[in-house]
């Protein structure tokens, strides 16, 4: 089904804001082809015009016309409105106007060589405290047991499954070198980068899965660092979630063993 | 005016005297002649030729990978690729030998060995093309030294290095660069580079594979090859140093009598600038670069934050280091890098375009001026190429205001050589094929920029191949042709004789489709969504939609690399059989062409003096179509003032 949606054009757009990146691009495409369109035309009539021939002599004068000035003014002023008009307001809304906890769904995305790892912070909402010295094959983001926060998380590789019509807001971090979650059909793009952690938000309007690209170059297995976004309804999200391990969910005996451990 | 004439006057006897001196020994050995001289046409040509090399090297590591890209993990001429393999191991195994083996008695083995060359050499097809199936690491490492090979080995030297010192001193009328000696040192700090970044090839794990922009940590993580990537890079960059001071100091010092900074040629002009753009923003890279070394080899953490877990590891470093501090510092330089690419190029095409309409340059004060502001503007765009770093409103805010007002003085340039166009007569010369496709493929490149310079078109938009076709368009079709354009240009001068103008319009004709069926559908790819830098393409499903668009550039790619064999060719054998010209075949003005040719060492056979602008043709009143600089006026220096601004009877000595 997923390979219908594409082609030699931008892919299907499931975001609310993707609308407005598409348009930025349509309108600054149009204004290009017209633009080189004109000027190609100015530019072949030359050619042809002024082409050296029996009887024809240049001439020591340079055009006096005022013509270029007026299209380079209308060149920047068109510059200003798309700065202005169409790309600060975009940007500004990407990047700001995050939506409140409360009605959005919060999840950490770590990217490492060449997964993508999703931590939910479970019903409580909170995610378990993670230190890099617990990180084990089973255990990717060294989630510390011990903290209560992490009893219900959940963590889970390259499938992303969240809600539609809900805002998602994803902090993002790396636990090795550069990556970039890149989703073509929610428009989002964002560097992962070890040691930041940069939240992006979106919302999808349209169920489905699709493809995460990772863009950067992350090493030998970049290419193959693929994952998933799976866009459910609620219900079927709330279902999923339910059914998902809790790998942190400590028993009590464990519990004390980890205590007397560390005493 | 008097105290600037007083200081030619002293470059001058500086000059002089450095001709005075080499005159001394008149005899130079054929080494000191070609080998290690120091005048600057040899210099220019030697560069010229390396740099032309490397083009194609360059070229054919991408190549192979569009064998890749059109027929992912299809094995291309199994056969064919043993017997390269074979044939490489018999010099890889030769050094390991020397090296590391008992060839020579215990103790010479032991030095070599711990002193010399730690490292054992490891052959890259066998390892990154068993049996010519292309391994994700080598597609990776190919990628990387392309982009490296193209811009530092391959566009620079042969724009500044080859262009600037073969014509600039020709240009301004000196006898050569004004620091000859440190010219030969540029060059040759530029060969030791060079071939550090071929013997990066052989180390294990293959040539550098983070890409030509190397972002830490990955490339501090690393393989052998990358610390060899940076070595080499810190030659470079020291090469670069030294040939634009030389430059720098050339064109205000060494000017011919006559020749104000107003009548100078707009080659000389852009070569100026970049220049500065050179000096100026090729440190931070090379203290970056250092840094990055430091990271690799003496366990700093510059570009290392605290808490890496590489492999399920933690890595034992000691952190605290920030990996966007090297993206800056990068970047720093890469962008002024754009402008020392294209800035020298269209230098080249102005030259060309003014000789072949026989008519002055549309507005040359509005060119200068607008190349200044290119210059300086292009310190202050560097970040839009990390939007998606995470950069908040303000930040990306400014540059991508930054990257708008740029446009402006572009525009202003391609106005100018457009209307230069209006009111010519037209040769359509072979340089003139060049300079004038450079015009619509620049304008594509160019125009493609505004969307990825805008931040909201950038989301969508940033590193896929809409980036590649972008910057592609500027520096292929766009620079690579100005180059193209400048050798069919200056050659007569360099050899006394033509290229075969039939064989370059050939040249011509197959590189222009064959570019543009390469550079155009990655337009379209981008726009599709594909990523670069993906070894396997068709592992997406967006990806494989468009997989025949990389088959068909795949295609193009080959032609475009076969029309370059007949360029060689061309250029070969046009040395022994070219027509013969003579001193001034495209009856130019500029003062390169009043010197003998090939013009002998000190270049002029009595100083030049110059009496009027740079592009004085179709002088109403005068019978020729051109009126060189070293000519006096008799009459009809009206028309002269408006184009060169002051005009100066002729000097007294």
């Amino acid at each position: 089904m997923e390979n219908s949606i594409y082609g030699y054009h931008l892919p299907p757009d499931i975001s609310m804001h993707g609308y407005q990146i598409d348009r930025l691009i349509h309108i600054v495409h149009y204004f290009m082809v017209f633009l080189f369109v004109g000027w190609g035309i100015f530019f072949v009539y030359c050619l042809i015009r002024f082409r050296k021939r029996e009887g024809h002599k240049a001439s020591y004068e340079s055009s006096t016309s005022k013509l270029p000035k007026f299209a380079e003014i209308g060149i920047v002023a068109f510059e200003l409105f798309l700065l202005i008009g169409l790309s600060f307001p975009v940007w500004s809304r990407y990047k700001g106007d995050f939506p409140s906890e409360k009605d959005s769904l919060t999840v950490r995305i770590i990217s490492q060589q060449f997964v993508w790892n999703i931590h939910y912070p479970g019903e409580d909402g909170k995610f378990g405290r993670s230190d890099p010295k617990l990180v084990t094959d089973s255990n990717p983001l060294g989630v510390d047991a011990t903290d209560p926060n992490a009893a219900d998380d959940v963590v889970i590789q390259n499938q992303f499954h969240f809600p539609v019509s809900k805002p998602v807001v994803v902090h993002l971090t790396s636990k090795d070198v550069i990556h970039s979650f890149g989703v073509p059909v929610l428009r989002v793009k964002q560097d992962t980068i070890p040691g930041m952690n940069v939240p992006i938000h979106f919302e999808a309007k349209q169920t489905g899965s699709f493809e995460i690209v990772c863009s950067q170059l992350c090493g030998v297995g970049h290419t193959t660092m693929k994952g998933n976004i799976i866009v459910e309804k609620q219900e079927d999200f709330d279902k999923w979630y339910k059914e998902q391990p809790r790998p942190f969910k400590q028993t009590k005996a464990a519990t004390v063993g980890t205590a007397k451990h560390e005493g | 005016m008097s105290e600037q004439h007083h200081e030619d006057q002293h470059g001058h006897d500086e000059a002089k005297h450095h001709e005075d001196h080499d005159h001394g020994h008149h005899e130079l050995g054929f080494i000191r002649k070609y080998v290690f001289s120091v005048d600057h046409k040899v210099i220019g040509i030697q560069y010229a030729i390396t740099a032309l090399c490397f083009l194609f090297f360059g070229f054919s590591l991408m190549m192979l990978m569009r064998w890749q890209l059109a027929f992912p993990g299809k094995a291309l001429l199994p056969g064919v690729f043993e017997k390269i393999t074979h044939f490489i191991d018999f010099f890889v195994k030769g050094a390991n030998k020397i090296f590391h083996g008992q060839f020579f008695t215990k103790g010479v083995n032991g030095f070599l060995h711990l002193k010399i060359f730690p490292i054992e050499f490891s052959n890259p097809i066998g390892d990154g093309m068993p049996g010519g199936q292309m391994l994700p690491e080598f597609y990776n490492s190919l990628g990387a030294m392309h982009g490296t090979i193209m811009v530092f080995l391959g566009v620079v030297p042969l724009a500044v290095g080859a262009f600037g010192n073969y014509v600039v001193p020709l240009q301004v009328g000196a006898p050569d660069m004004a620091f000859p000696r440190m010219n030969a040192a540029s060059y040759w700090t530029y060969f030791v580079g060079g071939c550090i970044m071929l013997l990066s090839f052989f180390m294990p794990g293959g040539a550098a594979n983070s890409g030509w922009t190397s972002y830490p940590p990955l490339s501090d993580t690393a393989t052998m090859g990358q610390t060899f990537w940076l070595i080499g890079m810190v030659a470079l960059i020291t090469s670069s140093l030294l040939g634009s001071i030389n430059f720098i100091v050339t064109i205000i010092q060494l000017r011919a009598k006559g020749l104000s900074f107003f009548r100078l040629p707009f080659f000389v002009w852009a070569q100026f600038v970049t220049s500065f753009l050179l000096l100026l923003a090729f440190p931070p890279l090379e203290a970056a670069g250092v840094l990055q070394l430091m990271d690799r080899v003496a366990g700093t953490s510059f570009f290392l934050p605290t808490g890496l877990v590489v492999s399920g590891m933690p890595l034992a470093v000691s952190g605290g280091g920030n990996p966007l501090l090297w993206q800056h510092l990068f970047w720093f330089l890469a962008h002024p890098e754009v402008y020392v690419l294209i800035l020298p190029a269209i230098g080249i095409i102005t030259e060309i375009i003014v000789n072949n309409t026989r008519k002055p340059l549309y507005g040359y004060k509005t060119i200068v001026y607008a190349v200044f502001f290119l210059g300086f503007m292009s310190f202050v765009v560097w970040a839009h190429h990390m939007f998606m770093t995470g950069m908040g409103t303000t930040m990306s805010n400014f540059f991508q205001v930054t990257t708008m007002i740029i446009s402006i003085p572009s525009v202003v340039i391609l106005t100018v050589l457009i209307l230069t166009l209006w009111g010519a007569s037209i040769r359509f010369s072979l340089p003139m094929h060049f300079a004038l496709a450079f015009l619509p493929m620049f304008a594509i490149g160019g125009l493609t920029g505004l969307p990825l310079g805008l931040t909201a078109s950038d989301i969508y938009l940033h590193d896929t191949f809409y980036v590649i076709g972008h910057f592609h368009y500027v520096v292929a079709p766009g620079t690579l042709f100005a180059l193209f354009a400048g050798v069919y240009y200056w050659y007569p001068k360099a050899t006394g004789r033509m290229m075969s103008s039939f064989w370059g319009k050939m040249h011509f004709w197959l590189s222009f489709l064959a570019i543009n069926c390469v550079f155009f559908p990655m337009l379209i790819q981008g726009i599709a969504g594909l990523n670069r830098r993906l070894a396997d393409p068709t592992v997406y499903a967006h990806a494989v939609a468009i997989q025949n668009l990389n088959v068909i550039i795949s295609v193009a790619s080959w032609v475009l690399g076969s029309a370059q064999l007949i360029f060689i060719c061309n250029f070969f054998l046009s040395i022994k059989f070219g027509k013969k010209v003579g001193d001034n075949p495209w009856q130019a003005t500029t003062l390169e062409w009043a010197t003998p040719t090939p013009p002998p060492h000190g270049n002029f056979l009595t100083e030049p003096v110059v009496y009027c602008g740079p592009y004085e043709y179709s002088v109403p009143g005068e019978d020729s179509d051109f009126h060189p600089q070293t000519v006096p006026f008799n009459g009809g220096a009206d028309g002269l003032l408006k184009v060169s601004g002051q005009h100066h009877p002729a000097p007294k000595d």
